[in-house]
């Protein structure tokens, strides 16, 4: 045997006319096309792949499947691609493939971190909770315990691959593509139901691929020839899909399930099609779910059972009947049921000298025991496995009887490269588990299987506790028409395929034995539970002893199933074990709960399309295009995108702002308002309703006038704002914050049809229907009757809080006349289709007055300046309009949403948080928003007593100062008074606390 | 994710939805009257039961109506949907039991899962 010694001369499924060629790590190696990343290092001799998370032990491969819980690697070329953590047992080999050991440096031969190793008595379970406290505390040692641990590094860059998710209905979801889910899906598909069946690995067949095929024929026919005449009939069905390399990782309330397909992952990225997404995500909603999701060989656990080289017995035939590698040249094979022996013998006849069959046991099959002994193979009944030896693979085993009578405890060793280990099946319920379905321990086999299910599911074959494959293909059939039936449909009786009398056995009786002993003492034995986590026999113990006695709480104080496995293999052994030191059952312990998903899902194919762009909606205004053409940097406001300020050439923002705001109260500023939200309200009992919405009375609004309008919750507290105009007796316009539209429309729509369905009232979102622009400035009625045919906008003839109809070259425009800077101001709504041309026709007409777009910013620091709030900015859903001194605003008749609670003791206590003005002492120091009020000179020690914070905060050009609104405690009170702000690096800065109308103070003085 | 039936549009995924907290909780009229206490248990106060709960809900990305719910809270069973200002229909007093079978306060954690000789597919006594 050559460096390829380990491949089989004949069988398994892979292409042996092709060899491709993968690396890993700063090796290359040959593989064939249906090779996994494990079949193919195993074929090259390679078990030690990695090094386990806390210990740095060597860590081989254990399994053949999505069970595996230590092999894992890096996958990728690229920083961009570099997929942490993945199975070498799932991923598939193609050209070029480059993989990566982890967790070690500098080399996976030689790794510094295996000196946790050494130090391993120190650290047992728990170790950091002990340790890393008192001074200085778990913070400071955070981040070193933090760069010690974990697996693998996230890419670096961002992921150019696609996604997508796909929402499908069905009539039966068939899970598991086995002997049992393929009689499944025939079954109901045969009787015309809509069929999915999703299979985790790139082939159907299941365990009829790790079948000798010369031992097991199904209806005379090899299983892979079977497989492949039951997929053809399937495909040729039109309603049945099925999915390969597809794992339902999440089942969910209402027989939803997620399907996480890996599409492209093994092809080669140059060779990916253009189109074709890396992975999928099927939001499945099905009526009926067969599980059939099979079994899981769980490890046994003995003195150093975690060397490379040692292997679960059932995924070595995997290995030798679907890959065509047999791992070991000299092997043992330890096994507690009678599925090792089935292993065994399967191994003798391809040729590996098996050297010893170890058994737990002291009863075993006869035909075994015979075959056996035709082959030369010794046979230790009753026996245990006290060690073994080998560095980076195992060398060998040492066994002696389990039950010591007189001297012969000395332990017979034995050589080896490879220890198949079989210490029985569990039926795979983690998907039952996660539909809500009870669990019931079945002491046959020692394992939990699904008890009374809860949803629109049931199970068959090995993932209900049914090993043998004649069983499987009954059990498949028996579901499938099940589901069918519970789905509406009439399904007829099924043939069950013939298989020959050995493939009738499942796994015979099991002795299960927590821990096997050892000639070592009990303290000095390390047996791993959890290969990936690093969990002792011993570690779990510790945790009993330290009164975590629970499996919830075992789990979290040893990590023992937690991981990227998620304790697949291990958590059976961990309650098992739990119990015996508890001396209890395992039934009485129970387990711990399974969750969603099964295994990692990338985000990636969890967000699907949803990234970058795609999001979320982002709108933008009619006149977006000439903002964008204009210098405009923009900011998200809701969904939208706001042009916040205008920039020059060379222009800083802060400059651009000041510029901006000098604009619009000196010459004509002009603002895109056309995000506000926009409701058209309408019905005989609209003014009843506004009246009801706002706190300020509506009832008397003549057509033709506005009004400012306050909304509250019921709570009392300030929940959105805006101008509303009346244009008929039955018909108003409501305006509303960028932000808060949605938010608005829907609570009125609630009162609507929840609380005042008497009301005949009818709202529609117009938003989008209108753009608005919105001129500001001493000048700007002089443009606004420039651009507007016929219309005198002076403001002694248009008064304030007023609209007229209009038009603007023929085109129909209503003209509000309000203000939001304090500053003489006009808004012109024109319909969206006409919003760009009319802003072209406001920069061309107002040229001669000096126009200057303003932008978001200049807006918050213009209405800042005038004492106005923006909600949201000066409220957080804890302000009442009383704090913010509106108490104008709230009518003093009739109810309102959120009425009652302005007189609740909490509303009316003296010292709420106000709104209040604070100027600086020093004109140029502008205060950092969100920056605490206190009301010392110098902050006490902590903690410091706080008065409230500063909400908004800019420099104002017109006043040449800083200027900032602040919600203080008993503020409006404390007006004159001097308070202090505190800063982030320096002394509390000196301000004093004023009404919040800037202009309307300056003028007074300046009066 | 539940599959809800709208009242008006039929079944569809609780993408579509949005929940509005309990039903039946009418806005008092006469909040002028009322006491603080009994405003509070208006703002404030939700039964939150294991069990059935009168739900409000909207068929948010739908066709906007608001209707109502009765869920069982411990097994997301739905068992009514109905429209506004329809009376709460009369449930079954037979409801299905917790998946675990736990009693109605509690987490039904660890030894509650295990299964009671003679429950049907469980161990026989």
């Amino acid at each position: 045997m050559s460096k390829h010694g380990y491949r089989l001369p004949r069988g398994g499924l892979i292409d042996r006319t092709r060899t491709l060629r993968f690396s890993f790590g700063r090796q290359t190696f040959d593989a064939h096309p249906g090779d996994t990343l494990a079949s193919a290092l195993l074929a090259n001799g390679e078990h030690m792949v990695a090094r386990s998370f806390k210990y740095h032990r060597p860590r081989g491969i254990l399994s053949a499947g999505s069970e595996e819980p230590a092999a894992l690697v890096e996958i990728g070329a690229d920083r961009a691609r570099s997929d942490p953590n993945t199975r070498v047992t799932e991923q598939e080999i193609f050209e070029g493939l480059k993989a990566r050991p982890q967790n070690c440096w500098p080399t996976l031969g030689f790794d510094i971190g295996a000196l946790n190793d050494v130090i391993a008595p120190f650290i047992p379970a728990g170790f950091y909770y002990k340790t890393f406290k008192g001074w200085p505390g778990w913070m400071a040692f955070e981040p070193l315990v933090r760069r010690a641990a974990g697996l693998g590094r996230a890419p670096a860059l961002p992921d150019p691959d696609r996604y997508e998710a796909v929402n499908r209905h069905c009539d039966v979801l068939v899970i598991g593509g086995g002997p049992a889910g393929m009689m499944a899906a025939l079954a109901a598909g045969r009787a015309g139901a809509r069929v999915m069946l999703c299979e985790e690995t790139a082939a159907l067949g299941g365990t009829l691929l790790s079948r000798d095929p010369e031992m097991l024929s199904v209806d005379g026919k090899a299983p892979a020839e079977w497989v492949a005449a039951i997929r053809a009939e399937l495909e040729s069905m039109p309603d049945v899909a099925i999915l390969t390399r597809a794992t339902a990782f999440g089942y969910y309330s209402h027989n939803f399930v997620g399907v996480w397909e890996r599409v492209s992952d093994h092809l080669s990225p140059a060779t990916v099609p253009q189109r074709m997404p890396r992975q999928r995500l099927w939001r499945v909603r099905a009526k009926e779910v067969v599980l059939a999701a099979g079994s899981i060989e769980r490890p046994l656990v003995f003195h150093e059972n975690d060397r490379p080289g040692i292997m679960l017995a059932g995924s070595v035939r995997t290995y030798m009947h679907r890959y065509g590698v047999l791992p070991g040249r000299r092997i043992v094979v330890a096994t507690n049921n009678d599925s090792g022996w089935d292993a065994a013998l399967d191994m003798a006849r391809a040729g590996g000298e098996v050297a010893a069959v170890i058994d737990l046991r002291s009863e075993m099959a006869p035909t075994h025991l015979t075959e056996a002994a035709r082959r030369g193979i010794a046979i230790y009944g009753n026996a245990t496995i006290v060690g073994t030896e080998g560095r980076n693979r195992i060398s060998r085993v040492a066994v002696r009887p389990l039950t010591r009578r007189g001297g012969s405890s000395r332990p017979v060793e034995i050589e080896c490269d490879l220890l198949a280990v079989a210490g029985g099946w569990a039926p795979n319920v983690a998907l039952f588990a996660q539909s809500r379905g009870k669990l019931r321990y079945d002491e046959q086999i020692e394992a939990f299987r699904p008890g009374r299910s809860w949803q629109h599911e049931r199970s068959a074959g090995a993932a209900n506790g049914f090993f043998g494959m004649a069983e499987c293909f009954a059990e498949g059939a028996r579901a499938g028409a099940d589901a069918a039936r519970a789905a509406g449909l009439d399904p007829k009786p099924l043939a069950i395929p013939t298989v020959p009398a050995s493939g009738q056995i499942g796994q015979g009786p099991i002795r299960v034995i927590p821990e096997l002993p050892s000639n070592r003492p009990k303290h000095k034995i390390r047996a791993f539970i959890d290969l990936q986590d690093d969990v002792t026999t011993k570690d779990l113990g510790l945790a009993v002893k330290e009164g975590y006695r629970s499996v919830e709480h075992a789990k979290r104080y040893t990590t023992s199933g937690m991981g990227t496995d998620q304790g697949k293999v291990a958590n059976l052994n961990a309650f098992g074990f739990l119990a015996s030191v508890r001396g209890e059952a395992i039934p009485a312990i129970g387990t711990t709960t399974f969750r969603q998903p099964y295994k990692p899902v990338t985000f990636a194919a969890l967000a699907g399309q949803h990234v970058g762009d795609l999001f979320a909606p982002r709108r933008t205004t009619a006149m977006h295009d000439w903002h964008r053409a204009h210098g405009a940097v923009f900011e998200p406001v809701g969904d939208w995108l706001r042009a916040r300020a205008y920039l020059k050439e060379g222009e800083s923002f802060h400059a651009a702002v000041q510029r901006e705001a000098r604009a619009a109260r000196a010459t004509i500023g002009v603002l895109d308002a056309s995000t506000l939200g926009k409701v058209d309200v309408r019905g005989p009992d609209a003014r009843e309703f506004l009246n009801r919405v706002y706190t300020n009375a509506w009832l008397k609004l003549a057509p033709g006038k506005a009004r400012y309008g306050l909304m509250l919750g019921e709570d009392g507290m300030v929940m959105d704002d805006g101008v509303t105009a009346c244009l008929a007796d039955d018909h108003f316009h409501m305006t509303t914050t960028t932000g808060g539209a949605a938010r608005v429309l829907g609570k009125l729509e609630d009162y609507l049809q929840t609380e005042w369905p008497d009301l005949k009232v009818y709202l529609t979102s117009v938003t989008e229907e209108w753009a608005v622009v919105s001129l500001c400035g001493p000048e700007c009625h002089k443009l606004v009757s420039d651009l507007c045919d016929g219309l005198d906008a002076d403001p002694e003839k248009f008064p304030f809080m007023t609209l007229r109809d209009a038009h603007v070259g023929g085109v129909p425009v209503r003209v509000f006349r309000i203000s939001f800077t304090g500053e003489l101001s006009y808004e012109i709504n024109i319909k969206a289709s006409y919003g760009l041309w009319l802003w072209q026709q406001v920069m061309e007409k107002g040229a001669q007055y000096g126009v200057t777009p303003y932008g978001t910013e200049a807006m918050h620091l213009l209405r800042a300046e005038k004492g106005f709030i923006i909600v949201g900015q000066e409220t957080d859903g804890t302000v009442n309009p009383l704090d913010l001194g509106l108490i104008g605003m709230v009518k003093m008749k009739g109810d309102f949403i959120g009425r009652r609670s302005l007189f609740r003791p909490d509303s009316m206590r003296d010292d709420r948080r106000e709104l209040v003005g604070l100027l600086t002492s020093d004109p140029n120091m502008v205060l950092m928003e969100g920056a605490q009020v206190i009301g010392g000179e110098a902050e006490s020690e902590p903690p410091v007593p706080m008065l409230g914070w500063v909400a908004s905060s800019y420099f104002s050009p017109n006043l040449g100062r800083s200027i900032a609104m602040a919600l203080v405690k008993g503020g409006r009170k404390r007006t004159g008074e001097q308070l202090w702000v505190s800063r982030r690096d320096g002394a509390p800065v000196a301000v004093m606390v004023t009404a919040t109308d800037f202009l309307a103070a300056r003028e007074k003085a300046d009066g | 994710m539940f599959l809800i039936r709208c009242p008006w549009c039929g079944e569809r995924d609780i993408a579509e939805f949005a929940h509005g907290g309990e039903a039946h909780i009418a806005r008092p009229e006469d909040s002028e009257e009322l006491p603080d206490s009994e405003w509070a248990g208006y703002l404030f106060l939700r039964t939150n039961p294991k069990g059935v709960i009168a739900e409000r809900w909207n068929h948010q990305a739908g066709c906007r109506r608001w209707f109502n719910m009765l869920r069982n809270t411990a097994t997301d069973d739905i068992l009514a949907v109905y429209k506004v200002g329809e009376p709460r229909p009369e449930v079954s007093a037979n409801l299905p039991a917790t998946p675990s079978g736990e009693a109605a306060i509690g987490s039904g954690n660890d030894a509650a899962k295990v299964m009671a000789p003679g429950e049907r597919g469980g161990p026989v006594a």
